[in-house]
């Protein structure tokens, strides 16, 4: 009799036990899910009251040239941050994407043994380094090279792209050596066997088979690079217009946050048309995770 | 037309050159590092608090503030992320709501820190009264990190062999019983070290604590510990400049006239801490793994 209590009662707290559990787990999905929502929220809103509110045109902030909040009359135009962001990250991404390829290949084709042991365990180390290593780098490296070898002061988006390229490549390699090693070894056997040398197997056969996965990795790259803020307002030397050449100051979005939310009031004009470049970089956030979704798709095929 | 193997050659060593490049470059930045900032690293600097205008500042306070606010960060990060991570791999049901959530964990991962570091400032330092705080800068860390411990604890609980989980459930446990002492106990290696790696990048993350966690940093008296105290270093409500915060604003707008050599041995510092983590996430995963596989 007191055997099948005790029973019972270990039975009953297993079942509270386990509903404990799946409200806990529940809970934190939701914390999770509301975070998301409420940001996606509140940046839109404030975001979008500079068009509602201060009444800027739409049209007005996505191409306008000029860029000064406080002047009379005000002039929001974020042409200049937007693309100096484009311009900086697509660089970086075409710097990099090359690069990562090749080291990918190194490491998977060419010399498996070393390149798997030595070289992307110091890679992925790489991938760890906080961004604001790589534009102290770049503040005491780059830019004085590029001020000595090329006219101008050594800012700008050349200075930018290089030190984002650097700091993406890590990522970029990790993927795409990820979607080398899983390639079934069959193709590549199959390829050799019929004469091929090793570059014509991987040229037409990896190259072909990979390609979602290596641009996955390269839009990832992209998306860092296009939403890193401190690494580029360091080197990019943070003037609001379109520079003549790739050694002229520049902006981005990031930078122009950065440097300008801490000066502002809230619910001003000015910090409104923050919010605004903030949108965009959500904006963009969104676009590259449906590339990505679209290219993981692809791949499956 | 070449032959194809003159062709493969060259390729070969294009490939070489261009591998032997970037690892030269990584090699060279690594080294440049360590060796502008390992002369500048001291006992003194690192626990001195750092001068504004004269020279022979340290960084006793930002070093602190790094470590204090990597552990509130960890504190609030793991359970919730590890939460969200076994709903995501156990409970989830095939459906619109679970594609939805898989869709929302992907976009705040790829977020702009700048962006969680707006929010922080609207919800957290504005709207919820924290001010410029350690706590503040902790909760947007969390936003900023979740998504990673979500995908940690889902892959590691992944890695555990579909045997003994339906082992476990035709003894009868129930489904909770079965996560927390056979499942977690199997993935916590990967859970471990995927911990410490995310800890790494709490540890060097900036944009996001501008304006979260501030970037001032108030007189701190090193004897009082109690946690209410407003000059304690333990009051969780003082605005805290960290380590990675403290390298971008002495290269932008430090004064002190050995502001580069401050950044290259709080840098190189920095640098060495991730490595640390690393190699420490390396060897725990890999002592746990054998521990608890009984493998050699």
């Amino acid at each position: 009799m007191a055997q099948t209590t005790d029973k019972k009662i270990s039975a009953n707290n297993h079942f509270a036990e386990e509903w404990v559990g799946r409200i806990y787990t529940t809970l934190c999905v939701l914390v999770l899910v509301t975070t998301i929502v409420a940001m996606v929220y509140f940046v839109a809103s404030r975001g979008l009251s500079t068009f509602f509110k201060n009444d800027v045109n739409v049209l007005e902030l996505l191409t306008g040239l000029k860029w000064s909040p406080e002047g009379q009359p005000p002039a929001f135009g974020a042409l200049p941050f937007i693309f100096g962001s484009f311009s900086t990250s697509i660089l970086a991404a075409l710097l990099a994407a090359p690069l990562s390829f090749c080291a990918a290949v190194f490491m998977i084709e060419i010399t498996p043994k070393f390149g798997r042991k030595y070289l992307q365990p110091v890679i992925e180390l790489l991938a760890g380094i906080p961004s604001v290593v790589y534009g102290f780098i770049g503040l005491s490296v780059i830019v004085p090279f590029f001020r000595d070898v090329f006219p101008g002061q050594g800012v700008g988006i050349a200075a930018g792209a290089l030190v984002l390229s650097i700091m993406i490549l890590p990522t970029m390699t990790t993927v795409a050596t990820d979607a080398l090693a899983s390639l079934p070894s069959g193709l590549k056997e199959g390829s050799y066997a019929l004469g091929a040398t090793r570059w014509q197997t991987i040229y037409r056969v990896v190259l072909p088979t990979t390609l979602p996965s290596l641009l996955t990795g390269v839009v990832l790259g992209l998306a860092r690079a296009f939403g890193e803020a401190l690494a580029v307002q360091m080197v990019i030397g943070n003037a609001p217009f379109i520079p003549r050449s790739l050694f002229e100051s520049a902006s981005t979005l990031t930078s122009a946050i950065t440097l300008s939310m801490g000066n502002t009031v809230s619910g001003s004009a000015h910090n409104n048309a923050l919010w605004s470049l903030a949108l965009i970089l959500m904006l963009m956030t969104f676009v590259f995770v449906f590339i990505v979704r679209w290219l993981e798709k692809r791949s499956k095929l | 037309m070449m032959k194809p193997k003159t062709v493969d050659k060259i390729a070969t060593a294009v490939i070489i050159g261009v591998a032997g490049l970037i690892v030269l470059v990584l090699a060279g930045l690594l080294g440049f590092i360590m060796v502008r900032g390992l002369g500048h690293l001291s006992f003194d600097f690192l626990t001195s608090p750092p001068q504004s205008i004269r020279a022979g500042g340290g960084i006793g306070p930002q070093l602190f503030n790094s470590l204090f606010l990597l552990v509130l960060t960890m504190i609030i990060t793991v359970p919730l992320g590890i939460g969200a991570g076994i709903y995501m791999s156990e409970y989830a049901k095939a459906n619109k709501f679970t594609d939805f959530i898989r869709l929302v964990v992907e976009v705040l991962s790829s977020f702009p820190s700048i962006v969680v570091g707006l929010f922080g400032l609207l919800m957290l330092v504005n709207y919820f009264g924290l001010g410029f705080s350690l706590m503040a800068g902790a909760l947007a860390l969390t936003i900023f990190n979740l998504p990673l411990m979500v995908r940690i604890t889902e892959q590691g609980l992944k890695s555990v062999p579909r045997e003994q989980k339906e082992a476990a459930l035709a003894l009868g446990l129930t489904k909770w019983k079965t996560i927390t002492s056979i499942m977690l106990p199997i993935a916590l290696p990967i859970i471990v070290s995927g911990t410490i790696l995310a800890a790494g990048r709490v540890f060097g993350e900036a944009a996001a604590l501008l304006f979260t966690a501030g970037m001032s940093s108030p007189r701190l008296d090193f004897t009082d510990w109690n946690p209410l105290s407003p000059v304690s270093p333990l009051n969780p409500f003082r605005p805290a400049e960290t380590l990675a915060v403290h390298i971008w604003k002495i290269n932008s707008e430090g004064l002190a006239p050995d502001a580069t050599e401050i950044a290259a041995g709080a840098s190189a510092v920095l640098v060495i801490t991730v490595l640390l983590f690393n190699l420490v996430a390396r060897w725990l995963g890999r002592f746990m793994y054998r521990k608890f596989t009984a493998t050699k």
